[in-house]
């Protein structure tokens, strides 16, 4: 039984790097702003939290940091769609090359340092609790820090008025405006807390997961957050499913090779990705209700004087 | 009223332009500040990853500055790192020779290729690639016996395990890595018997996450020493971090897992590299297949933990010495695979066309080879 917890522990320290970034696009996509630059964020903020925990020492600092960096390259992008009315999907692009170029020039003098990480919580005396120990207090805290990320999104978008507010600008942006709503400032807000999420979720692999920095490290995490934002309908809870779904795949993939069973590792390695796809999209499959989570302006250029 | 068609696409072109920019700038040549005298020869290297602190490319820039160092000031070398395998590395191969380099290295399988395209239009250009398989008139090979090694690290996991169970993070299901993986596992089972070695393959040479996962579930699943053949340095950290051991490779990784590393395969081409540049200058230069080991100094084992009995380290010395020597090859029959077939009679060495097609788990490997 111990080995199921520690699977489980696993799955969700693999699957949150995925959570905080899809959690983070979710919210801008809300907001009816297509940002494709999430593998870019997640790079900056990766490069930025693991310099500041080199420089400090401290690796909760770090996570700060990486949040700050990915909200401020957000930001870049914020200025050239929203205000400059640049195409989001040219844009988005182009921040995720310019991130992934940018974190390996800045990261250069960074590759050889060793950093303490943010080691997962030991509770005295209930961490060791049979099963339960684990699976209750043994996480890492940045694990906790997205669940409860996840509850406050949820609560926020459909329990509040500016969650309202929020998902009204993505419907209807002409509507939003002629109501006397600032639509441009809050997707900008929206921007920033994605680009936020996506640097925490960056942070989270460099000074948390593999406490390490190396040229590219976050290897495609970032499009899958992307990916997951849509298959799951723009729905929090599918993208949470989705995301632990994805990292639990993945593991049990390498278990059952461990074990010896003998299936083509090139199948397993498809098999993630194909599952989280087949599943997501059988419990999203009904048509209206895609229609009516699909934020309607996704991507869409709105100038409040046209 | 402004345009908004008309400024998106401004915009996106101008923001496209500094990705652009910004993605091209550490893929830059980089001039190395070698003392220049009044003709030096010129040298040029071709990576396929950033440097870095470890690993594939780190080992082989390594050698490049161990060649200089050697050289002087007669010589003056250049490189140009994370160049992908594809077009974009003819494109650099090409630039290098135009510049005047008059040897080249490629230092990834994926540029045989452009690499022989390129030899052809500069005939008095010399290039050596690592580990292809096709040479030209002015086209070397050269390579490694990684498994040499592996062999060294399988005596130390055999010994060191409490759990007879050992891990291997593997990248993908290539002879060169199967081979290394059968290698470790002889030279396991050659002092322990009982000991085996379970496999996962991550299908990626380089992802820090998916690589820590596997080390992560190997030990999960009972093994207490790791090893890997991938990039980066994740799986010694993940043993580091679960406070079992683990074996390095490529780089001493020493750094990243001070107490889980009891030594680690290390990659040596410096000496390779000073005799292939002066046998260049001196116009003695041939276009040879060079396959080198323990005994040219092409594979050396990084420092023991100090964990590791003495007798251990003694009989790794000694094995070692032995297949320096030639007396010993990890490959030495009776060979079975790890369904019982024989595949090497006893007494007999398996020949070198033999192992770089490797395409079986010798005894002690666990699982199926997922190729099959």
């Amino acid at each position: 039984m111990d080995q199921v917890a520690e699977l489980l522990v696993l799955t969700l320290a693999a699957g949150t790097p995925l959570v905080f970034a899809a959690l983070g696009e979710l919210v801008t996509e809300k907001s009816g702003v297509l940002n494709l630059g999430v593998e870019g964020m997640m790079l900056v903020g990766a490069v930025t939290s693991f310099m500041v925990a080199a420089t400090t020492g401290s690796p909760w600092l770090g996570v700060g940091a990486g949040m700050l960096a990915g909200a401020a390259l957000s930001l870049v992008f914020a200025v050239l769609t929203l205000s400059l009315m640049a195409n989001q999907v040219a844009t988005g692009l182009a921040l995720s090359l310019f991130g992934i170029g940018l974190s390996a020039f800045v990261g250069l003098g960074y590759v050889s340092i060793v950093i303490e990480g943010i080691a997962p919580l030991g509770v005295p005396g209930l961490s060791d609790l049979p099963l339960v120990g684990k699976l209750l207090f043994g996480h890492n805290p940045l694990v906790y820090l997205s669940l409860a990320l996840f509850a406050a999104i949820r609560w926020f978008l459909y329990r509040t008025r500016p969650g309202l507010i929020l998902r009204a600008v993505g419907e209807n942006p002409q509507s939003a405006h002629a109501i006397g709503f600032p639509v441009v400032r809050i997707r900008y807000l929206a921007v920033m807390f994605g680009g936020a999420c996506a640097g925490i979720g960056g942070a989270y692999l460099a000074v948390a997961y593999t406490p390490l920095w190396t040229e590219g490290m976050t290897a495609g995490r970032g499009w899958i957050a992307l990916a997951l934002v849509v298959f799951a309908t723009w729905r929090p809870w599918r993208v949470l499913a989705g995301a632990y779904l994805f990292g639990g795949v993945t593991l049990a993939t390498f278990q059952a090779q461990a074990l010896g069973v003998t299936v083509p590792s090139q199948l397993l390695a498809m098999l993630p990705y194909l599952a989280t796809i087949v599943v997501l999209a059988i419990i999203s499959r009904d048509a209206t209700a895609i229609r009516l989570n699909a934020p309607a302006s996704l991507g869409r250029p709105f100038h409040p004087g046209l | 009223m402004p345009d908004p068609q008309r400024r998106t696409a401004l915009f996106a072109t101008a923001a496209l332009t500094i990705a652009a920019l910004a993605a091209a700038l550490p893929a830059a040549a980089q001039p190395s500040p070698a003392a220049a005298s009044a003709t030096p020869f010129k040298v040029g290297y071709v990576y396929v990853s950033p440097i870095g602190d470890a690993g594939w490319t780190f080992q082989h820039d390594s050698g490049r500055k161990e060649m200089e160092k050697a050289l002087g000031g007669k010589i003056v070398s250049k490189y140009v790192e994370s160049v992908p395998e594809g077009a974009d590395a003819e494109r650099v191969i090409r630039e290098l020779a135009q510049s005047g380099n008059q040897l080249i290295f490629t230092t990834s399988f994926g540029y045989m290729n452009p690499t022989l395209k390129v030899a052809k239009a500069f005939p008095k250009t010399h290039f050596e690639h690592a580990t292809g398989y096709k040479t030209d008139a002015n086209v070397a090979t050269y390579n490694a016996r990684f498994y040499e090694g592996r062999y060294l690290a399988g005596i130390v996991a055999g010994k060191m395990t409490k759990t007879n169970t050992t891990g291997y993070v593997a990248a993908f299901p290539i002879p060169e890595v199967v081979m290394g993986i059968n290698a470790f596992a002889r030279g396991m089972k050659s002092v322990n018997p009982k000991a085996e070695v379970k496999v996962i393959w991550v299908n990626s040479w380089y992802d820090p996450g998916r690589e820590s996962e596997a080390a992560n579930t190997l030990i999960s699943q009972g093994a207490d020493v790791v090893t890997h053949h991938t990039d980066s340095t994740a799986a010694v950290q993940a043993a580091e971090a679960k406070k079992v051991y683990a074996i390095g490779y490529h780089s001493d990784m020493s750094k990243y897992g001070p107490h889980a590393q009891l030594t680690a395969v290390t990659h040596q081409w410096g000496a390779y590299y000073t005799k292939a540049v002066q046998d260049a200058m001196a116009g003695k230069w041939k276009p040879g297949n060079t396959w080198g080991g323990i005994k040219e100094g092409m594979i050396r084992m990084a420092p023991f933990n100090p964990v590791v009995p003495k007798e251990t380290q003694d009989l790794v010395n000694k094995v070692s010495g032995d297949i320096g020597a030639g007396k010993f090859h990890p490959f030495t029959g009776p060979l079975k695979d790890n369904d019982g077939k024989e595949r090497l009679a006893a007494g007999k060495v398996i020949t070198d066309a033999d192992l770089s097609r490797m395409d079986y788990y010798v005894e002690g490997v666990q699982g199926k080879l997922p190729t099959k």
